[in-house]
């Protein structure tokens, strides 16, 4: 289990390795306190969405799930793209709500964020990561923490760093975009060594 | 029609959905190892944005602005769905190769945006040329680094050998770089500094200007 959390923070960091979330990974990694509210909501909503898509996957869409009702060949596989996207919208809602009634603080502080969660393809990406290597339920709780953890690390080491090299003297046609895909290859490289360790 | 076949053209050098608009990056960088991936991913996601826009388009009346988001996302999920169902049918073995990414078209930045930026404003043949438009851009965005990758990396293009590699009697030693996740982004990161460098307008203005010589640079 720990191996598992460890290699879907590090090893196969979605951001880095993947390549999923880069449109908002990019777009908010200008600033550390942002990075920050939004790796915290990320993690929040993925340890919340993988087991739940991981409970409607198996009870309710795969193949023989309906078998109780008389329905053993009914499959509704092809239903899990837009089940998944329903289940993120709304539990990125709920939470919302949640948030806003009992924690009205953190709520301010996630703010703007917990919308733009519901098309970070992080999210999805890692609910369909989670179908495709048949996870069960105790994996995917501990999946979708690690693969939270894994994007929120990065995002928040990258604003750290174009927070670091703002004063610095880069060629015009660089400047913003272009050198933040130079350091996030860089960023990358460096998780890319975290698959070479061997786990106990 | 020249007014139309502009939202055609723009997109694909002039206001290029990833070097320009910072859209679309998350999804299809993944599968860029090898160009022929690389293709099939640049047709889905053009016929998904495409008739995404076209549809959206011509229904944009009759969507309510609060719900408006959802039914968006509704509509291009749907399409996903068909395009996933279609390569699993007839290209079952690259369906596997290109695993989730297809599924991930739906969070494809791209497409909610092109729908939000210029379906719901726009009538249903310009839309569709738009979309299409951005899709080319993207796709030439997508082949330009899967066809470097593949060819540095491996020594090959779509499969078929161009540089023999060392390891099976040629001379090539294959680039083991270009075949890390790392690689994409600094092409991109090369690529963004090339466009940009050919039109100076696209530049970012710089967030802090350096003084120099006691006296501020206006800029």
């Amino acid at each position: 289990m720990i191996e598992l959390f460890l290699q879907a923070a590090f090893a196969e960091n979605l951001a880095l390795s993947l390549f999923l979330g880069m449109c908002t990974f990019l777009a908010v990694s200008n600033r550390v306190d942002t990075a920050l509210g939004l790796g915290a909501a990320v993690i929040v909503v993925q340890a919340l969405t993988v087991p739940v898509n991981n409970l409607i996957y198996t009870h309710l869409l795969d193949q023989g799930a309906w078998a109780w009702a008389g329905l053993p060949d009914l499959d509704l596989r092809f239903l899990k793209l837009i089940s998944f996207i329903g289940v993120i919208a709304a539990m990125v809602q709920i939470l919302e709500m949640l948030l806003e009634s009992y924690v009205p603080r953190l709520h301010r502080a996630l703010g703007i964020f917990l919308p733009l969660i519901t098309v970070n393809c992080a999210v999805l990406g890692g609910s369909l990561f989670m179908v495709e290597r048949n996870y069960t339920f105790g994996q995917s709780v501990v999946y979708g923490a690690g693969t939270g953890a894994g994007w929120a690390l990065a995002v928040i080491a990258l604003a750290a760093i174009r927070e670091r090299i703002r004063y610095a003297d880069i060629p015009g046609g660089l400047q913003g975009l272009g050198m933040s895909f130079i350091l996030a290859g860089l960023m990358s490289l460096g998780f890319a060594a975290f698959a070479g360790i061997a786990l106990p | 029609m020249s007014g139309n076949l502009r939202h055609l053209t723009e997109p694909i050098v002039g206001n290029n959905p990833i070097t320009m608009q910072i859209l679309g990056i998350c999804s299809a960088l993944a599968v860029t190892t090898s160009l022929s991936t690389a293709l099939v991913m640049c047709v889905a996601l053009t016929v998904v944005l495409a008739t995404s826009n076209a549809l959206i388009s011509a229904i944009r009346h009759h969507l309510p602005r609060s719900i408006r988001l959802i039914l968006q996302i509704t509509i291009i999920a749907s399409l996903v769905i068909v395009v996933d169902q279609v390569l699993q049918a007839y290209a079952f073995g690259m369906s596997k190769r290109l695993s989730v990414f297809v599924g991930l078209i739906i969070t494809n930045c791209i497409v909610l945006g092109r729908a939000e930026a210029f379906a719901m404003q726009n009538p249903p043949w310009p839309s569709f040329l738009d979309g299409l438009g951005n899709g080319l851009g993207y796709s030439a965005i997508l082949a330009a680094v899967a066809a470097t990758r593949e060819l540095l990396g491996a020594g090959t293009l779509l499969g078929l050998t161009v540089l023999p590699a060392a390891g099976n009697g040629g001379w090539y030693r294959p680039l083991d770089l270009m075949l890390l996740p790392s690689s994409a982004f600094f092409l991109l990161g090369l690529i963004v500094w090339a466009v940009r460098s050919r039109r100076p307008e696209q530049i970012e203005a710089t967030e802090f200007v350096l003084r120099t010589g006691g006296r501020r640079e206006e800029r």
